[in-house]
C-alpha cells in the first residue's frame, strides 16, 4: 500500500500545475485583480453573431442577433463568452452547457462553421473578424443553439450500448479483460455522443432516417471490439444492411470535427472489415 | 370539400391520432369526465395556432413535430386526465 502511494504522489507531482489558476476563475468574466496591470486598456471588442429563433413565435423567421463583447474581459473559450452574453446583455438566449471542461458533450454546436464544443473552442484573438455561432447543422432547433438530439439517441439506445455477457464468471466476481484486450478499446471508449460528427456527416444528413451516422458506428464497434461481449455475431448481424453501415463514404467529416481527437471514419472501417471477413 | 394539401392533410391526421388515443384513455367512473378535458385540450392545443398563415411550411412542420411529440407524451397509459 505504501509504495502504491509514493507512486500515485510522484505522478502528480510530475504533471503540469494548471490547476490553481483554473480555480481562480469561477465566472465567464475576468476577475478585475486578476488582470495583468501591464496589459494594454484598449478594449478588444469582438462581435458574435448568434443564430436565434423562437419557438414560442413559430412564425418568426430564424435571424442572426450581433453581441459586442470585450474579450479582455471575457475567459478565453467560446462557451465563456456565450455565458458571459447571457449573463450581461441577453438573459433570453438559450444554450447548453455543463461540464466547461469538454466531458459532457452539451455545449456541441456550430462555431464559425466547425462542429465543436463551445467549451473547447478557444475565441479567434483576431477582433476585425466577427464570429458565428449557429446550432448544430441539419438537426432541428428546440430554440436558439439548442438542438433536438432525440433520434439520435434512439439510435444509440438501438445498437444496445451495453454488456451482453449470459457466462457467469469462474468466481461470481467482474468480468475480466487482458491489458491488450483493454487497449483495443483506448480511442473508442473517450467517445461523449456530442453528435458532432454525426451532424457534420453529408450521408447522415440525407440519410439520418435509417443511416447510424459516425457516433452511433463507432460506438457499435466499441461493443464489437470488446473481448467480454459474446453477442458479437448478433450484432454483426443487425447491422449487415445496406443502410446501416454502407451510407458512410469516407468522407471523413467526422474524423476532421471531432473535439476529442477520435477517428470515427476508422472505426467505420474496422466494423466493414469485421462485417466482410464472417 | 376542396382538395387538401399534403400539409394539411398531415395536421388533420395529427388530429384524428389524438382523437383516437383519447379514445383509448382508461374507463373508470370518471372517463366521460377525463375524455372530454382531453378532447378539449387537444382541440385548444390546434386553436391556438389557427393564426398561422397556411404558406409558412416552416412554422406548421415546426408545431406538427411538437404536436407529435406532445400526442406521444400524453398517450402513455400513465396519464389518467389532464386540467
Amino acid at each position: 500500500m505504501a509504495s502504491l502511494r509514493t507512486t500515485s504522489r510522484l505522478f502528480a507531482a510530475s504533471r503540469p500545475m494548471f490547476r490553481p489558476a483554473a480555480l481562480a476563475r469561477t465566472y465567464a468574466t475576468v476577475d478585475a485583480s486578476t488582470v495583468d496591470p501591464n496589459a494594454s486598456k484598449q478594449p478588444a471588442m469582438k462581435t458574435f453573431k448568434i443564430y436565434r429563433w423562437n419557438p414560442d413565435k413559430p412564425s418568426e423567421k430564424p435571424q442572426m442577433q450581433s453581441y459586442d463583447l470585450d474579450l479582455n474581459k471575457t475567459g478565453p473559450m467560446m462557451l465563456d463568452a456565450l455565458i458571459r452574453i447571457k449573463n450581461e446583455l441577453d438573459p433570453t438566449l438559450t444554450f447548453r452547457r455543463s461540464c466547461r471542461e469538454g466531458i459532457c458533450g452539451s455545449c456541441a454546436m456550430n462555431i464559425d462553421g466547425v462542429n465543436t464544443l463551445a467549451c473547447l473552442c478557444r475565441i479567434p484573438t483576431e477582433t476585425t473578424q466577427e464570429s458565428r455561432i449557429y446550432p448544430l447543422p441539419h438537426t432541428y432547433v428546440v430554440k436558439d443553439l439548442v438542438p433536438d438530439l432525440t433520434h439520435f439517441y434512439k439510435q444509440y439506445k438501438s445498437i444496445k450500448p451495453y454488456l451482453q455477457n449470459d457466462t457467469p464468471t469462474p468466481d461470481g466476481l467482474e468480468n475480466r479483460q487482458s491489458p491488450e484486450e483493454r487497449r483495443k478499446l483506448d480511442g473508442l471508449y473517450e467517445c461523449i455522443l456530442c453528435a458532432c460528427c454525426s451532424t457534420s456527416c453529408p450521408s447522415y444528413w440525407w440519410n439520418s432516417e435509417e443511416y447510424l451516422g459516425p457516433a452511433i458506428l463507432l460506438q457499435s464497434y466499441r461493443w464489437l471490439a470488446d473481448s467480454r461481449d459474446e453477442k458479437t455475431a448478433e450484432r454483426k448481424q443487425a447491422l449487415d444492411n445496406s443502410m446501416s453501415v454502407y451510407r458512410c463514404h469516407t468522407i471523413l467529416n467526422c474524423t476532421r470535427t471531432c473535439p476529442k481527437g477520435l477517428n470515427p471514419g476508422h472505426a467505420i472501417a474496422e466494423v466493414k472489415k469485421m462485417l466482410a471477413s464472417h | 370539400m376542396a382538395r387538401l394539401s399534403g400539409l394539411q392533410r398531415e395536421v388533420l391526421s395529427l388530429y384524428r391520432q389524438c382523437l383516437r388515443e383519447i379514445r383509448k384513455k382508461p374507463t373508470t367512473e370518471h372517463t366521460q369526465e377525463s375524455r372530454a378535458n382531453f378532447k378539449a385540450y387537444a382541440r385548444a392545443e390546434f386553436q391556438k395556432h389557427l393564426s398561422v398563415n397556411k404558406k409558412d411550411f416552416g412554422a406548421i412542420e415546426y408545431l406538427l413535430r411538437k404536436g407529435q411529440r406532445q400526442l406521444e407524451l400524453y398517450a402513455a397509459p400513465g396519464i389518467r386526465n389532464i386540467r
